[in-house]
């Protein structure tokens, strides 16, 4: 660590204190004291992957200190959401527009896989990768489908790696991805709360309060969380350029991501990429606490079923048969 | 009680800075041998701080593996160091009293490992703070990983300030004050059992992993601590009494020979119960188990492993409880040293690795760590080894001349 860069960073860090604002209030006491000191070795340690421009620091250094999104203002979540944007420009030069909607009243959302109907196509993985930006490099899936034998209805029986054409006679497909629990394990086992249930039912990671642990993905019975083992990579004429805070916007390195019910589109009345893009209309998606809605229609009329019901976990996520 | 001139405890630590800065040309090249160790895990570590956990083994199916193999056996390490504790300062065993700080610096040395494995193992090492109450959020009491965080910097503290408060009394020339201390100890006995159960139970709660979803795993977790860290605790003391002019008595190796027995066989007891769950009628949550016994489908990676941990645990027991050599130390050394190894082998990665396989959506693939991580690993058992002989050294030297 160079001296100059330790100026450099002692600078910035006064400049942030010096500022006064919200951030201000965060860092008090001792606190300064401890935060700056580990804030130096962060700034040293990333200035040294590449070099980057004083103001690219002092944005950084903002994020690096900002709170657990669940207990910011709506303030503090709009200055975040423009510090990653600027960021995003810097970094990466994209222009993208990340979003910070918060849940619908009385919207619970629920979703329903026909396995009937569905013929394996995988649509629904392509459009996924392609709207969560999802690392390319490490061909990074939120949605697995299993190819079943008849009389199984346990995923883990079936096989994940089929490479043939589909669909094949006698055989049927099941889907499985994040199911939302109601009561998820993974919410209790992390250490920092920086995983929870939003109102509308959606389990969602703060990518920058997540220390990189991984007990959730131990604690996980649908193998639903994925990790950011390095630096994700997406081309860049590829980037899905509406985000979401809680969705689809780059992950750093070493952090869990997962399925959002793709956050950054439901709760804008869109429907997720993987219902859009399934070809079959086997996936159904729509909110619970509508009489009306489609999700309920299934739930009432057909015979429908959950993984791994046992564990009580409640996901919100069943199965159903035509 | 007197005060003796010229000594405080600003002298308190350089002289033990000092003492540990000299010594023969052996023990020179020793120290710098783990200099050298711990330099090999800071390049190997460089390494992952830049492309992260991704130059490492592990992947989404396997997500804990070498470091946190290491770090649950060496919590049981730390634990053990109340083997000694309890006879020395509850029943005030006069043979355990001159050893129980050996003990505690071990565990002290052992518990820097277990929070450095933690750290190496974590995506985000730079977001630690977000543990820190107040600061950070912190999710107790529902992360069992919260109450892991909590009773090992807890065991750290009360490890570290025990024996600084007796040595550093002994080094100003006086009686350490029972009735100060003692309070300490107590807690220190339970926080022992605490440490241990906690870590147990941070892989016992989870539904998700039928490996581990298992009561037996707490219990199970201290009869091998019982038996892997008095087996380590006796090789140390082994080589400070033929080393040092600090000399142990044998009845010191008789006592920690019977702790290490009567653990161990509880130890293979429980496995053979833990065995006959899983095989006498196997259901799919015995698949895990299967793998790392037998073999799934060509991924076999564990097989070996298991296989000779269970054997060469077995064999170095029965060598402890028959005692065929007559307390010959050449016998009795090389078993301890077995155990050990044998203990760390099935607690460590037979425990961690089989419990993500296969994963929760019936995928089977093995894992083998990589260079990175057999890197990091040296650099942190250097660091924990350093600490401990210099713990030790300033320990024991305090002590001889306070006998003196």
């Amino acid at each position: 660590m160079s001296s100059q860069k330790q100026d450099e960073a002692k600078t910035t860090i006064e400049d942030v204190l010096e500022k006064p604002s919200s951030r201000r209030k965060f860092l008090k006491g001792a606190s300064i004291a401890a935060a700056a000191g580990s804030a130096a070795v962060a700034a040293s340690y990333m200035s040294a992957a590449d070099p980057a421009s004083a103001g690219e620091l002092k944005l950084r250094w903002q994020e690096y200190f900002k709170k657990n999104y669940r207990i910011m203002s709506q303030e503090e979540k709009d200055e975040t959401v423009t510090r990653l944007e600027r960021l995003a420009k810097m970094q990466d030069n994209v222009d993208v527009q990340i979003g910070n909607e918060p849940p619908v009243e009385k919207v619970l959302f629920g979703y329903a896989f026909n396995i009937t109907r569905c013929e394996g196509f995988m649509e629904c993985v392509t459009a996924c990768v392609k709207e969560n930006n999802l690392d390319r490099k490490t061909n990074t899936q939120y949605i697995r489908i299993f190819e079943m034998e008849p009389g199984q209805l346990d995923p883990s029986t079936g096989d994940g790696q089929y490479y043939h054409k589909v669909p094949v006679d006698d055989k049927f497909y099941m889907g499985a991805q994040c199911f939302h629990c109601e009561k998820a394990p993974c919410i209790k086992a992390c250490p920092t709360k920086a995983t929870w249930k939003e109102p509308d039912g959606i389990v969602v990671v703060d990518y920058n309060w997540c220390i990189g642990c991984r007990y959730c993905q131990a604690a996980c019975p649908y193998y639903g969380r994925r990790f950011n083992w390095g630096k994700g990579e997406v081309p860049k004429e590829e980037i899905t350029t509406k985000q979401h805070y809680l969705g689809n916007r780059k992950r750093p390195m070493g952090k869990m991501e997962k399925c959002t019910f793709c956050i950054q589109r439901t709760r804008k009345g869109k429907l997720p990429a993987c219902v859009e893009a399934c070809p079959t209309g086997s996936r159904v998606f729509g909110n619970l606490l509508d009489p009306d809605s489609e999700i309920r229609y299934v739930l009432k009329h057909k015979k429908v079923f959950r993984m791994k019901e046992e564990i009580g976990t409640q996901p919100k996520f069943w199965y159903f048969i035509d | 009680m007197k005060a003796v001139p010229g000594k405080n405890l600003k002298t308190f630590f350089v002289d033990a800075i000092r003492w540990n800065l000299k010594g023969s040309i052996p023990f020179q090249i020793f120290r710098i041998l783990l200099l050298i160790g711990m330099g090999v895990g800071i390049y190997a570590y460089s390494f992952q701080a830049r492309y992260g956990l991704s130059v490492t083994g592990m992947t989404d199916i396997v997500s804990w593996g070498f470091y946190i193999s290491n770090f649950t056996f060496l919590v049981g390490v730390a634990a053990a160091a109340v083997m000694l504790i309890l006879p020395a300062y509850m029943f005030h065993d006069p043979d355990f009293h001159r050893v129980v700080l050996i003990g505690e610096g071990v565990a002290v040395g052992a518990l820097i490992m277990c929070l450095s494995f933690i750290v190496v193992d974590m995506g985000g090492p730079l977001q630690a703070w977000h543990l820190i109450p107040g600061i950070g959020l912190f999710n107790f009491p529902s992360s069992i990983l919260a109450w892991d965080v909590l009773v090992l910097n807890g065991y750290l503290l009360l490890n570290a300030l025990v024996p600084a408060y007796i040595l550093y009394s002994h080094y100003m020339g006086r009686e350490a004050d029972e009735r100060k201390y003692r309070p300490f100890v107590f807690l220190s006995i339970f926080w022992a059992f605490s440490i241990h159960m906690v870590t147990a139970f941070l892989y016992q709660g989870l539904p998700a992993r039928p490996f581990w979803n298992n009561p037996l795993m707490g219990p199970r977790f201290l009869a091998s601590a019982f038996a892997a860290g008095p087996a380590l605790i006796t090789l140390i003391l082994a080589i400070i009494h033929s080393t040092t002019s600090y000399k142990i008595d044998p009845k010191v190796f008789n006592k920690l020979r019977m702790i290490i027995v009567i653990s161990a066989i509880i130890n293979l007891l429980m496995l053979f119960s833990e065995i006959f769950k899983e095989f006498y009628f196997p259901t799919h949550h015995s698949i895990s188990a299967i793998y790392l016994f037998f073999g799934i489908d060509g991924h076999n990676s564990l097989v070996p492993w298991i296989w000779t941990s269970v054997s060469v645990n077995l064999a170095a027991t029965l060598v402890l409880a028959f005692n065929p050599g007559k307390n010959n130390p050449k016998v009795l050394l090389p078993a301890c040293a077995f155990l050990f190894v044998a203990v760390w082998m099935e607690k460590g990665i037979g425990l961690i690795v089989p419990g993500l396989i296969p994963s929760p959506l019936g995928e089977i693939v093995d894992y083998l760590p990589t260079w990175v991580e057999l890197g990091v690993t040296l650099g942190i058992l250097c660091l924990g080894i350093t600490v401990v002989t210099w713990l030790v050294r300033t320990a024991l030297i305090i002590e001889q001349r306070y006998e003196d």
